[in-house]
């Protein structure tokens, strides 16, 4: 089969990679019909993340047709349509019985390695690191699903791919960052970063009431976007963000706050301490920048929420933590618990209170995938998100 | 690349590179008429004949920032003028009898280098924005049922969640 492979930092290529075929008795093979470049495959990209090996398949923003099953899996069978988390739980352990599927203490499969590296380990996902399981992602024609009695959603008749695709990461990952925020009709919810997973925080701290939602970026495009979900919006670029915040909350700050970009911020002038992370980061001490961690610290109201559905990798420094404790702010953060919320968000798409298929600006074929990884990066073209059709040879 | 302006960005760097146009032009007429005692006061007397052709290339330079629509290129300029004045400065500078004189005049020149890159990479930098303003996603809200109905849904929901409790 064909799959988008990655051979190392910057360097991704469609290859011939031999077909995955089932090994546990719970698995099953899902035949991808589409699939998405996630904002966090570029920090694999980029090559910031540890843990990736020369030959590993990416993606784990993906969903198709089951083609196979194992003898054990009495929730799938051949021709069943589903959406995959990326998350992998199984469904036994206490974590996923409480619903905290993101850190299921059965499914990373190179656990010893991520004890050592987080002092305990979490989910396997896909695609994703050998830190977390070292699992095929889902950039490929095929993959094969663990624990596929669990995590897999099947979708019912009458939803096109692109209606629900985002069920697997981007829309649960918004709408928990915005869940963890405990919206209040008074609140004025601040969002950092405008791409995809920002773009569907908006929409989610607008569904779940927030007074006001600001949205922070420098891309005019992503910004009309913003827009468009009903968010205020601030370009970093032309104001200030703290003071436009001070601005539009009498000076109170916004009482929730929420980090949309991570480990990547954008290097800039205008955020001297984003250029002296850089070069921090290129000294090798300092794994993330985490500009957007210190201003939220800084302008959340006191007693706020600090969501962060970015995702960090690593080490940072200059944290103000003196603020964050004497402001008595919660930070509530974490990879996302997906089969948490989708059942819900499947409700809510068939209802047509959302349609996720607005934040598409890019369908291509797999071999385009390379090529489109640098769009995405570089933030050419107007690309927000990409999706990719797998079987689609021409 | 013309463009319009349109944001207060945009128009302080517009006035940024109008005012160092006037300062290119009003340090070209000082070269120009006191080519002789500014040679002197940098320790190289001998020097005065060029100091006069760089004081009439600030002043074609000054003039074609302030004409010009698209003042990037000549910004542009001025830093590659900047590089001139420097290396000339730099070859003056061993045995040079005024040392207080040519490092004041270097450090000068490079304060206003940085200044004529500054000025030209913002401006670069707001002509890509106003390129990609051009690609525009205000009808895509994500809410079929539009956005009041969507907060209508969530006042509704919040409403009946407090009821509830």
């Amino acid at each position: 089969m064909r799959a988008l492979v990655w051979h190392g930092k910057k360097d991704i290529r469609c290859d011939t990679v031999p077909d995955p075929g089932i090994e546990e008795s719970r698995d099953a093979i899902v035949k991808v019909t589409t699939c998405a470049i996630c904002g966090s495959d570029l920090h694999l990209f980029d090559g910031f993340m540890m843990g990736m090996k020369a030959g590993d398949i990416i993606g784990h923003e993906f969903m198709g047709e089951v083609v196979e099953v194992g003898a054990e899996n009495r929730k799938l069978k051949v021709g069943d349509r589903v959406v995959v988390p990326f998350t992998i739980a199984c469904g036994d352990c206490d974590q996923c019985k409480a619903g905290n599927f993101s850190v299921c203490e059965r499914s990373n499969r190179n656990r010893d390695l991520q004890d050592k590296a987080f002092g305990h380990h979490t989910a396997g996902l896909f695609g994703y690191t050998h830190l977390t399981g070292g699992y095929a992602g889902g950039q490929a024609e095929y993959v094969r699903v663990p624990f596929a009695d669990v995590g897999p959603v099947k979708i019912p008749d009458g939803l096109t791919d692109e209606q629900v695709l985002f069920l697997g990461d981007i829309l649960p990952t918004g709408w928990q960052a915005a869940m963890q925020c405990d919206i209040q009709p008074t609140d004025t919810v601040a969002i950092w970063g405008a791409g995809p997973v920002g773009q569907m925080a908006i929409r989610s701290a607008v569904l779940l009431g927030a007074k006001q939602v600001v949205a922070i970026d420098c891309l005019p495009e992503r910004l009309s976007m913003a827009r468009a979900g009903g968010a205020v919006t601030i370009d970093f670029e032309e104001e200030s963000v703290i003071d436009r915040l001070n601005d539009l909350t009498q000076g109170k700050g916004p009482d929730k706050c929420i980090d949309a970009v991570g480990m990547e911020a954008h290097i800039s002038h205008h955020h001297p301490d984003s250029i002296y992370d850089r070069a921090k980061q290129a000294m090798f001490l300092e794994t993330d920048r985490p500009h957007v961690l210190r201003e939220m610290i800084y302008v959340c109201r006191p007693a706020g929420i600090l969501s962060i559905p970015g995702v960090y990798g690593g080490l940072v420094d200059k944290i103000p933590f003196g603020a964050l404790m004497n402001k008595g702010l919660t930070i509530r953060t974490g990879q996302t618990h997906v089969n948490r919320w989708t059942d819900d968000l499947l409700r809510r798409i068939q209802n047509g209170e959302i349609d996720p298929t607005f934040v598409i600006t890019h369908t291509v074929r797999l071999e385009d995938g390379p090529a489109m990884y640098r769009t995405f990066r570089d933030k050419q073209d107007g690309c927000v998100k990409c999706v990719i059709k797998p079987q689609q040879l021409h | 690349m013309e463009y319009e302006l349109q944001n207060p960005r945009r128009e302080r760097l517009e006035r940024t590179a109008i005012g160092l146009g006037w300062f290119s032009i009003a340090l070209g007429a000082t070269e120009l008429v006191f080519g002789e005692p500014l040679a002197r006061a940098l320790g190289m007397p001998r020097r005065a004949g060029v100091l006069r052709l760089f004081g009439v290339r600030e002043i074609a330079t000054g003039i074609g920032l302030l004409a010009a629509r698209d003042r990037q290129p000549w910004l542009w300029g001025r830093v590659a003028g900047d590089g001139l004045d420097l290396a000339f400065l730099a070859a003056n500078v061993d045995g040079n009898p005024r040392p207080v004189g040519i490092a004041t005049a270097i450090g000068a020149v490079v304060g206003a280098t940085a200044m004529d890159a500054l000025t030209a990479q913002g401006l670069a930098g707001c002509e890509r924005k106003a390129r990609r303003a051009q690609v525009d996603y205000s009808s895509r809200s994500g809410f079929p049922l539009g956005i009041q109905a969507a907060r209508d849904l969530a006042r509704h929901a919040l409403q009946q969640s407090a009821v509830r409790h």
